[in-house]
């Protein structure tokens, strides 16, 4: 497909071009001189890894920032943008990663917001309402106007984000980390809208460290590396492991070299475990498989279909109200008290999904963090004093071991990257060389260095003879570690696979519910 | 190595000095033009409350005595504040702890003080936990809001003493709602005697020996939050909630916990008022220093090593003003109230006003250095 050039173009300026963009914050340089040309009806891929100023330089564009040196030309003007008004003014829009919707009003009073155009709302709404639908019907956006946001999954509350902005009149939509919380066919309805967009001569700026979406469906793709433009190309041109390469600057190690489990004794037995939620509704239902000694076992799912909640009972994080866990020949019932202290006494180790939320505290320094479900631990404190200095010393030690950037255990935790902190709580777990680890999503917003290097220490944590248990939304991910794979649908394991027979195909028409052609399976009161 | 702790780039000392000194003189810059509105001289009226504050040894002293009952009402916000928790009933918990250490003091006449001191620090810590408690627990438990049971609570105490003051407590024959005075050896002994009985004379003042204890509990304070596994549990929960529960801790309890600390500090306030100067229990007797504790405890940026200098300065405040309304017969109590009230608000509730100035001004001086 050729991208169609804007009519009214006679020089066909660049859509937005950047002339030597530079930004610093204190002693970071997160822009160097960074020229870039995007061209208009196009999909232009930026790519880069975590802290390489993919982020920066796009809040520049938006009016987040504003940049010292430098200058930015929309549609070949110079232009000044102070703010974000000044970017949506300029047809600049942006679907930011966390998305930016009042949770509690409808779909059309999201849209309406900051257009209401007076103190009574009914004539707005009457005009938003058709402008939208005629919005809707161009580029096929199926989003229930009068519903309320919260209600929705994550793939449509995007939508609504993309709709905004084009309802503001964005001819350049930019989009961060799109596919971050997206369900794999989600992920496949926001490329075909991409694919409309462009289509109708919009110009859409893709962030994200997923090669493989950038070759699917980008014209052309930028590399930033430590704030610099490093290589541009058109996509049909490259391919992963360039791309890959020019990412960390240097040969990129893509595959994974795994030899065949050797499975020993079962660590995990769940016998119809089942977790039943407030409104009477089984999140978890009648699950039963085992973990054995030296083996991965990976879980695949559409997000919400049960994964976070079986997580959050093995780690003794969430109750659950019938069968029986069995950890290590101990039989544990749903009145047995099991709580995220016992888990630990009993050698399981959990790297949440959430890892912000969940696994380190941003306001504490790193080596406080590093302690964090292990502050019991009689090591840490011989008498009745925190030894601080054990503490910050043990991790040191863990940051050189799996090369945590950088090595400042007094850094506080929240000014670590993405994939750093990850390795920091890789690190912790692991260290206990704990006899179950639970995994959840180990390489969410992680980058390609990082990714392969927490696989890596995955499968030498196998090999050592430990018990695995991987939840990822990455099935590429899943098929990569996992030695047995299960598949589960709306709370219920509803396959299970050799890593042998196992194939994307296979996995994700199981994971869809077996009906099979990967429309969207929601979760729960979907009604778009 | 500097390790930077907030994004802004400011260094620890611009954060714990510049910025606070900045905000008092902004405060004070502000007292003197409504000084000056009202028609008296703003630098005699300044300079005639920082003599009273500081001035005179009898005026220091009644100035740490203030900050005396300040460091335990400023600690009960600090501890609570750790936990994620606003504690804005330190004035009712001190309340309560006051019935404690009333009630000792009264039972144990003859007994020597310091045989008392301890009964009292356990009896009017015990009280001031046990109503912090149960805000507490109704936060963990039932999920009702600190904030708001916090705030009833000190008019259910307010109510609860006053009723105890004058049915059950007042001494027959008396008009006022007080106690019989306690026994003379239970009080605790006068700085200014202690001193003077080894040679070193001193002016007349309220000051007593709960300051030293005050300063005790800043440091065992700071060793629980700062060097113990139970203060970084308590931490944790207040900075991140989610984290606390994968981390094994059990949140509800740490809250209870951390209340009924935060109360017991409070509680600890009245030895320094009643077992210490006032002799006897009596009506309303926190009058404000537990709720003065909330702007010690934000300025002082709820550590102890902040919290004394905050108290300090809300000490002088107390005895300046006092000083100021006597000095100058137009300017009445309620504007020494005004002047202590812009203190709070600039180095209290805005204490962040100027900070991204600030943060500017810094980043801006230094650039030509970093590279």
């Amino acid at each position: 497909m050729t991208p169609v050039p804007p009519a009214a173009a006679t020089a066909q300026p660049w859509a937005v071009e950047l002339v030597g963009i530079d930004k610093r914050f204190g002693p970071v340089h997160a822009n160097r001189d960074v020229h870039l040309q995007i061209a208009a009806g196009s999909i232009h891929g930026l790519v880069g890894e975590n802290g390489a100023g993919k982020s920066t330089l796009m809040s520049i564009l938006y009016g987040f920032y504003q940049a010292d040196a430098g200058e930015i030309r929309v549609r070949g003007e110079p232009v000044r943008i102070k703010g974000p008004q000044d970017a949506i003014a300029l047809g600049i829009g942006m679907v930011h990663q966390h998305f930016m919707l009042v949770e509690t009003f409808t779909v059309l009073e999201n849209l309406l917001l900051g257009h209401e155009g007076g103190a009574v709302l009914g004539p707005a709404r009457a005009r938003a309402r058709r402008n939208v639908e005629e919005l809707e019907r161009d580029f096929g956006l199926e989003v229930p106007l009068d519903a309320v946001v919260a209600d929705l999954p994550v793939g449509v509350q995007q939508r609504v984000e993309i709709l905004k902005a084009l309802y503001r009149g964005a001819e350049v939509l930019i989009l961060d980390e799109p596919t971050a919380v997206l369900s794999p066919p989600e992920a496949q309805q926001l490329f075909r809208i991409l694919d409309r967009l462009r289509s109708q001569g919009r110009t859409v700026l893709l962030i994200t460290h997923k090669l493989k979406e950038i070759m699917a469906i980008t014209d052309h793709v930028s590399v930033l590396r430590q704030g610099q433009v490093v290589a541009g190309f058109a996509t049909a041109d490259t391919n992963e492991q360039e791309l890959a390469d020019a990412m960390v600057g240097r040969k990129a190690v893509l595959t994974l070299d795994k030899a065949p489990a050797r499975p020993g004794a079962a660590v995990l037995t769940v016998d119809g475990v089942t977790v039943t939620d407030a409104q009477g509704i089984d999140r978890l239902q009648d699950a039963r498989f085992q973990v054995r000694a030296g083996e991965i076992v990976g879980i695949a799912g559409v997000a919400g279909n049960g994964q976070s909640e079986l997580l959050e009972v093995l780690a003794g994080m969430l109750p659950f109200s019938h069968g029986t866990l069995t950890l290590k020949d101990q039989p544990i019932g749903p009145g047995d008290g099991y709580d995220a202290a016992g888990a630990r006494r009993r050698g399981v180790a959990h790297v949440p999904e959430d890892r912000l939320k969940l696994a380190v505290v941003k306001a504490f320094p790193a080596y406080q963090s590093a302690i964090l479900g292990y502050q019991d631990d009689r090591a840490f404190s011989p008498g009745w004093r925190l030894d601080w200095k054990r503490v910050v010393a043990r991790t040191a030690a863990l940051m050189e071991r799996f090369d945590v950037r950088p090595r400042n255990p007094l850094l506080k935790s929240s000014l670590f990257s993405g994939g750093n902190q990850q390795k920091l709580v890789m690190a912790r777990e692991i260290e206990r060389e704990p006899d179950l680890l639970l995994v959840g999503q180990p390489t969410r917003g992680v980058d390609i260095g990082a990714i392969a290097f927490i696989h890596r220490e995955l499968v030498a944590l196998r090999d050592r003879g430990k018990a695995i248990l991987l939840v990822s939304a990455e099935l590429e991910e899943i098929l990569a570690l996992s030695d047995r794979i299960l598949v589960m649908c709306g709370g219920r394991i509803v396959g299970e696979l050799l890593a042998a027979e196992a194939t994307e195909g296979r996995i994700g028409r199981m994971m869809a519910g077996i009906s099979g052609d990967g429309a969207a399976q929601a979760p729960a009161g979907a009604d778009a | 190595m500097s390790t930077a702790t907030r994004t802004d780039g400011l260094p620890w000392w611009a954060t714990a000095l510049v910025l606070p000194v900045f905000n008092i003189a902004l405060a004070l810059l502000i007292s003197a033009l409504v000084i000056l509105a009202i028609g008296e001289d703003p630098v005699g009226a300044l300079t005639s409350m920082l003599a009273g504050a500081f001035g005179s040894g009898t005026g220091l002293g009644y100035t740490l005595y203030y900050a005396t009952s300040l460091i335990f009402t400023g600690l009960s916000v600090a501890v609570a504040y750790h936990a994620g928790l606003f504690n804005i009933g330190s004035e009712g918990q001190a309340y309560v702890g006051g019935l404690g250490v009333g009630l000792v003091c009264l039972a144990l006449g003859g007994w020597p003080w310091w045989l008392v001191l301890p009964l009292t620090i356990l009896a009017g810590g015990a009280f001031g936990a046990a109503w912090a408690a149960v805000p507490g627990y109704l936060q963990a438990y039932r999920g009702s809001h600190i904030v708001i049971t916090t705030i009833m609570f000190n008019f259910i105490a307010a109510a609860l003493m006053a009723y105890l003051m004058v049915n059950v407590l007042k001494a027959p024959g008396q008009m006022s709602p007080e106690s019989r005075g306690f026994d003379d050896s239970v009080t605790l002994p006068m700085i200014h005697d202690m001193l003077g009985a080894i040679g070193i004379e001193t002016a007349n003042a309220p000051l007593n020996l709960s300051l030293p204890l005050a300063l005790a509990a800043c440091a065992l304070v700071w060793l629980f939050i700062w060097h113990t596994r139970w203060g970084f549990a308590l931490r944790t929960v207040g900075a991140n909630e989610h984290a606390a529960r994968y981390a094994g801790m059990n949140a509800r309890r740490i809250t209870v916990v951390a209340m009924a600390l935060s109360g017991a500090l409070a509680g600890l306030m009245a030895i320094n008022e009643l077992q210490g100067v006032q002799h006897r229990l009596l009506l309303n007797f926190p009058a404000g220093l537990g709720f003065t504790g909330i702007a010690v405890a934000l300025m002082g940026r709820a550590h102890p090593a902040g919290i004394i200098p905050a108290a300090i300065l809300f000490g002088g405040l107390l005895q300046g003003g006092a000083e100021l309304a006597f000095d100058y017969q137009s300017i009445s109590p309620e504007l020494v109230v005004v002047i202590q009230g812009v203190v709070i608000l600039f180095a209290g509730a805005l204490e962040h006003m100027f900070r991204p100035a600030l943060a500017r001004l810094f980043t801006r001086s230094a650039k030509p250095v970093g590279a």
